[in-house]
């Protein structure tokens, strides 16, 4: 024994630095050194983790217990049914005898204050465009809803009734919306009243209901998103200021101008502007009748979830509705999916080998097998990257979108029949079945004692009875953006050793160590692009303002504006590269660039999770991979730095997420400026995201291509 | 024996109405009535009256009164008190809002209790609790929970008394049934069997639209107590199915039989009197004389199968334009042989309105989110009192103290403008909450100009962050604020002036019409969602804090226990390397493309390579044993 230890002890002493260290730090210095594996290792296995993410789905469940949904036996019936068919005729009559669209709110009126509903009207003004990125920190916003001169643009009339729960304490309330255009009435519309009014009739006769009943039939003239969220901000931040009762008085004075001057006297029971309240709103229902051309045998139901920012409803109330529509009323339900995917080789051959794969792990022992047939798979990705896309983007999949600013769960219910609305309704089977949905989902959310908490908020639907939650769908991101940071201390501590650069380390590491403030340059250089960045951002605002100009021309405002302030900068500020002539420069950029993407991807990853999912496919290989054009050796790696040059560049991901949604038709550079437009119109994170994480990346990326 | 027994007996019962004379003044009487209501419902209020006489005369034994009643005055000092149980809302637009029936028996929903006691000041809340507790067990609900000092408050002159030895609480969210009301039921002297409580059939009350039970205690100096009982309901009669050819704007006709699903009303016989009231309202009467109907129980109009056994025409207030109809049925007169079943039947549609106060007041949440909002009190005006004086009002508002109410945020605007306070504001008491001690109270009296629209107050708060021990089950449906009362004090609830007093015929029912009341509402309960944490989280806290103490602890052991050259020495003296730090240092060494140097030693077993591969060998075998085995 001490022969050995004599031995061993010179050898022992050489280590003895290292082995003094901590387990942690050795890790993390073992981690740095081997950045490029690590790395590599660490991104494939995000991006596998992201194509198995519909073998990771699971089924989904109904968490609360006290929904009990399909507990009991529907009432709806064919009498609600003749109800629906009285107002749809009604309504389509008085159109084609009269057209006079404007009589439809007092119709609807009068239909509800029959059922011996509350009614009122709430008049709102088209919104005026606003610049607002900065908006979804704050839901609230302040605007009154009707503001002055008001009177000679048409208002919007919601028609809202709501319906006393008979021994309820009126505390809460459920919400049903029917979006129908005022200017334009289609059958559709009217057929999507129709169902609302029949189910609105059955709950006022309803004895056990313990929430109040709002049915407001939204004129959606200016957009069906528009008048909810008026009504709902009229609801929750009315202002009680002048400007808004004087306007009312207008808009009555209209209203009695407009033909309506008979029914706004006699009818005294009828609609007023008093607007009346139903406490907290446990949850939201948006309704609409589609009558598409069906392939399917059965009446199907489309659920759109999706509000502002990636922001979902509680998973229970989807599920309810899955349950009940699929259980009960043999619907074929559906929920958004980019149709251009399920044809895709790529995805084919992944679900092919997957597949195979569980089919071999089921052989060696039938409880591993992860059974997902490929079609299956197919399916689910195209699923999920609509679910990612429509999440990512920010923007509301419909008018439900504008309760969730105001934490109410809320869904789109669309329904289309399988076989076209005939004119006479009452026999019509796919009236039937959604009413008893609607009255079974009413019920259950009634059953509701708390609000919806027990379930998920952040998930992403692979089908509609499949979802994965935010503990998985959150690897695939971390394991894509753990590589940034161990790159960046492996760059700034110098120990960045992969083959290709071999003569470079021994320059690095002797000039790195005595000035070890240098970083200080790079990170002014990375400071001035992100101020050229937001100056970039709120240029639009400004270009806006602009009268007469087409949204192309606003477009190429914009780019030339962006590209003479990025100018300016660089005169101002002197080139970065004039005093770079050490060669490891672009090294300390390049790891103060990616520190400071980490830094905007982990951020947002709070804000917006799928937005980050996306953009760090893009973001993150192009962080990684950086280096400039004229010492890079490989060929590969060149080609690889000029297509993510390409596809880094933010408007190539525009056209990328616009081609998702979109077929190719002639895309022009306006489209651009439309998309932004809408982007920031509705306070989208995505637009703070794209201006001020992804292009100063790409600018600095740019810039360590082309560092001399 | 038997004949001294049966003496006795005889005795005892000979004896009895000598009793009964001498304990007279202790009176029963019981009434009901009968209001159709303008959007086709019908309200039904149940009025038993018991009196007990001064107590030094009685000694402790009563025959009608309840003896529990009695001893709670007694015990508790009261002077004053209102215990109402309430399910539903009243509908103020529809069913009125301030006449002598609604506006005494429209309560908030849950419970709502308040309590005048004659004891010293400094007695007062200590007799508060124990009276909570005691109606808690006379009434089977949770009134216990109204003895938290945060619970309930000191009204100084926003509620309707002026004295400070009253105290007022409210629970929003008691659920009301019938294990409430048969204890209610249980002060009477006939209890259900008999008399008008025998029509309280339970599923049709509980059916109704509105429920409130009411009890209502009033005790002199001398001892005497009087001990109102209500029950109100408003019901949905049952379309007639006789009518075939009905039309559907004519109001429901109704009977005993299909509201009760009793055959007849009998009377209880220990009440004193027994009447049944039908009221057609002033406004209905007024469309009846549209008619020309009137004349003789408005034949055209609609139609009683029963004659009513007197016609009464009280005026609603002196200056009111007609006068209401009132049918009375005596029970007494009504031979118990021949059953009578009330009813209404309805031959012309008619349309009419109810009293409204001069205000009618919504109360409502602003903002959203879970850091702050407003509450809002918006008073609409409902043009239905036209005088040239400015209207007072007095706001009585109790607010939870996990609700940071801010005093100073209170803003009014009215008809659209903003005013400033102290124009508008003629008194205001404000007693801000303290946490976990006492709700904050606000008193607030308005002068408001006459002649407006609308005026709406508003009042900013946070929202408190409670222990995890403060929140209730269910803490995720949110939190109540109770209802507010807002009163006007200028304005008299319409009683009935009867121009002819005839005292006799007075019951206790009539005169309890005829008290002055002024006219009051209360607002709607309010849902406030506040923050609730996950509930889980203790037993995340619980293994958090046991991992941030065994590190603590595991690295101040191993700080205390180390020396620091002793453990050079033990290095140096190591033979054995850790089996991780081995495999990483061979790890590292290998990527680095160093080649591994030999086993230090034969003393390093674990990483033997022929351990190894033993190792290896086993897991193969054992995995094609677990595959042969599932195979087979």
């Amino acid at each position: 024994m001490e022969e050995s230890e004599e031995e061993n002890g010179g050898r022992k002493m050489k280590s003895m630095e290292r082995r003094k260290a901590r387990l942690i730090i050795r890790l993390g210095e073992f981690l740095i050194s081997h950045s490029v594996l690590a790395s590599v290792i660490s991104c494939a296995a995000g991006i596998v983790v992201l194509f198995l993410l519909p073998v990771l789905a699971k089924k989904t469940y109904i968490s609360e217990n006290a929904l009990m949904p399909g507990s009991a036996n529907p009432m709806f019936s064919q009498k609600h049914v003749m109800e629906a068919d009285k107002l749809v005729k009604a309504i389509t009559d008085q159109i084609y005898s009269t057209g006079k669209e404007l009589e439809t709110p007092r119709l609807i009126a009068q239909y509800m204050s029959h059922l011996g509903a509350e009614v009122y009207y709430h008049k709102f003004k088209e919104e005026t465009k606003q610049f607002h990125p900065f908006h979804f920190f704050s839901s609230i916003h302040t605007s009154g809803s009707v503001h002055g001169n008001g009177s000679t643009t048409a208002l919007g009339i919601n028609t809202v009734g709501i319906i006393r729960a008979p021994r309820g304490d009126g505390k809460e309330s459920i919400v049903m919306v029917s979006p129908y255009n005022s200017q334009k009435l289609v059958l559709d519309d009217a057929v999507s009243l129709g169902l609302a009014y029949s189910v609105f009739s059955l709950l006022s006769q309803a004895t056990w209901l313990a929430k109040d009943i709002v049915w407001v039939a939204s004129d959606s003239r200016y957009g069906e998103y528009v008048s909810v969220d008026a009504w709902l901000r009229e609801y929750h931040n009315p202002s009680f200021l002048s400007e808004a009762v004087k306007v009312d008085s207008d808009t009555y004075k209209m209203c009695i101008d407009k033909n309506m001057a008979h029914n706004c006297k006699n009818g005294g029971d009828r609609g007023s502007d008093d607007f009346r309240r139903a406490g907290t709103m446990a949850a939201g229902l948006v309704l609409k009748v589609t009558d598409q051309k069906q392939t399917n045998e059965r009446d199907s139901l489309k659920i759109y979830s999706e509000a502002s920012n990636g922001q979902m409803p509680n998973l229970d109330l989807v599920n309810i509705v899955y349950y009940l529509a699929v259980q009960r009323q043999s619907f074929h339900v559906k929920v958004g999916i980019i149709r251009s995917l399920l044809s895709s080789v790529f995805l084919k051959t992944i679900g092919k080998t997957l597949e195979i794969l569980s089919e071999m792990v089921g052989y060696l022992n039938p409880k591993w097998k992860f059974g997902i047939s490929s079609a299956d798979y197919v399916e689910g990705s195209a699923t999920l990257a609509s679910s990612m896309y429509t999440q990512a983007l920010g923007v509301p999949t419909g008018s439900h979108g504008a309760f969730r600013d105001y934490q109410v769960d809320a869904i789109t219910l669309e329904f289309s029949p399988s076989f076209p609305f005939q004119k006479d309704l009452s026999h019509s089977l796919t009236i039937i079945n959604s009413g008893r949905l609607i009255e079974g989902v009413i019920r259950s959310v009634n059953n509701l004692l708390e609000k919806f908490h027990q379930s998920f908020f952040l998930y992403f639907f692979t089908s509609p009875d499949k979802f994965i939650s935010v503990g998985v769908y959150m690897i695939g991101f971390a394991l894509l953006a753990a590589p940034l940071p161990i790159v960046a201390s492996a760059l700034f501590s110098g120990k960045f050793t992969s083959e290709d650069h071999g003569e470079s380390t021994v320059t690095e590491k002797t000039s790195n160590s005595p000035a070890s403030w240098q970083w200080i340059g790079a990170a002014k250089v990375v400071f001035t692009v992100h101020i050229w960045a937001i100056i970039v951002l709120l240029m639009p605002h400004f270009i806006s303002q602009l009268p007469n100009l087409t949204s192309t021309m606003s477009m190429l405002i914009w780019i030339s504006n962006s590209t003479i302030t990025a100018l300016f900068f660089y005169m101002v500020l002197g080139s970065p590269y004039q005093h770079s002539n050490p060669q490891h420069k672009w090294l300390l950029l390049k790891a103060v660039m990616i520190s400071a993407t980490s830094i905007g991807l982990s951020l947002m990853s709070i804000i917006n999770f799928a937005t980050v999912q996306i953009g760090s496919l893009f973001l993150v290989p192009m962080c990684l991979i950086a280096q400039p054009l004229r010492c890079s050796k490989p060929v590969l790696l060149t080609c690889c730095n000029l297509l993510f040059m390409i596809i880094g560049f933010p408007l190539f991901a525009m056209l990328i997420f616009e081609s998702l949604s979109t077929e190719f038709e002639g895309i022009c550079i306006g489209n651009f400026w439309e998309w932004t437009q809408s982007l920031w119109e509705w306070n989208s994170a995505t637009y703070l995201y794209l201006l001020v994480v992804h292009l100063p990346c790409w600018v600095l990326f740019m810039h360590i291509l082309f560092h001399p | 024996m038997k004949r001294i027994l049966l003496f006795l007996f005889l005795a005892v019962v000979l004896c009895a109405p000598i009793v009964v004379s001498e304990e007279e003044a202790e009176t029963f009487a019981e009434g009901l009535f009968l209001k159709p209501l303008p959007d086709r419902k019908l309200l039904a209020h149940f009025h038993f009256q018991s009196q007990a006489p001064d107590s030094v005369a009685n000694g402790r034994h009563h025959r009608v009164f309840p003896k529990a009643v009695a001893q709670l005055v007694n015990k508790f000092q009261i002077r004053e008190l209102e215990l109402s149980f309430t399910q539903g809302r009243w509908d103020y637009e529809r069913w009125g809002s301030s006449d002598s029936l609604s506006n005494p028996n429209a309560k908030p929903p849950g419970v709502e209790l308040w309590a005048d006691f004659n004891v010293p000041i400094d007695q007062v809340d200590v007799t508060w609790k124990s009276l909570t507790h005691a109606l808690s067990g006379l009434f089977c609900s949770s009134i216990n929970f109204l003895e938290s000092s945060a619970a309930y408050t000191t009204p100084h002159w926003g509620f309707n008394s002026n004295s400070s030895n009253v105290r007022y609480g409210a629970l929003p969210r008691e659920a009301v049934c019938t294990e409430n009301l048969t204890p209610w039921l249980k002060l009477l002297p006939c209890r259900d069997k008999t008399g008008i409580a025998s029509l309280l059939d339970r599923p049709s009350i509980y059916k109704g639209f509105y429920h409130s039970q009411k009890m209502q205690l009033h005790s002199t100096h001398s001892g005497g107590i009087l001990l109102d009982q209500t029950l109100t309901v408003v019901l949905q009669p049952s379309e007639s199915t006789d009518n075939l050819v009905s039309d559907p704007l004519l109001q429901p006709s109704w009977s005993i039989r299909s509201l009760f699903r009793k055959k007849a009303i009998e009377r209880c016989v220990l009440a004193k009197s027994s009447v049944v009231y039908l009221e057609i309202e002033n406004g209905l009467v007024a469309e009846l004389e549209k008619l020309g109907s009137i004349g003789s129980w408005g034949k055209f109009g609609f139609e009683l199968p029963v004659t009513p056994s007197r016609i009464l025409k009280p005026a609603m207030n002196m200056d009111a334009p007609s006068p209401s109809l009132l049918y009375e049925y005596n029970l007494i007169k009504y031979s118990e042989t021949k059953p009578i079943d009330l009813g209404l039947r309805w031959k012309v549609p008619f349309s009419w309105s109810c009293s409204k106060a001069p205000f009618h007041a919504r109360r409502f949440l602003m903002g959203s989110g879970n850091e702050r909002g407003s509450i809002a009190i918006s008073l609409q005006s409902t043009k239905s009192h036209y005088s040239h004086l400015n209207t007072k009002v007095v706001v009585f508002q109790i607010v939870p103290w996990y609700v940071r109410v801010y005093y100073h945020t209170l803003k009014i605007y009215i008809d659209g403008e903003e005013h400033n306070m102290s124009s508008v504001v003629e008194k205001m008491q404000v007693h801000p909450s303290e946490d976990k001690l006492s709700p904050g109270t606000m008193e607030l009296m308005l002068i408001l100009p006459y002649g407006i629209q609308s005026a709406v107050l508003t009042i900013d708060f946070d929202k408190g962050f409670l222990h995890i021990d403060d929140y209730p089950p269910d803490a995720n449906q949110g939190f109540d604020i109770p209802s507010a009362i807002i009163s006007f004090p200028d304005f008299q609830a319409s009683t009935y002036f009867f121009k002819e007093k005839s005292a006799e015929k007075q019951t206790p029912l009539l005169l309890k019409f005829q008290e002055k009341s002024t006219v009051q509402s209360y607002t709607e309960v309010l849902l406030v969602p506040l923050t609730t944490p996950d509930f889980s989280m203790p037993y995340n806290v619980i293994t958090f804090t046991c991992t941030v103490l065994a590190l603590y602890f595991g690295s101040l052991l191993n700080v205390m226990r180390r020396r620091v050259d002793e453990e050079h020495r033990l290095l140096s003296q190591a033979k054995k390397q850790g089996l991780i730090p081995l495999l990483f240092s061979k790890l590292s060494l290998k990527f680095r493309g160093e080649r591994l140097e030999p086993a230090p030693s034969s003393d390093s077993t674990f990483v033997n390579p022929k351990l190894l591969l033993k190792v290896f060998v086993v897991a193969i075998a054992a995995v094609l044993w677990h595959y042969f085995l599932n195979d087979r």
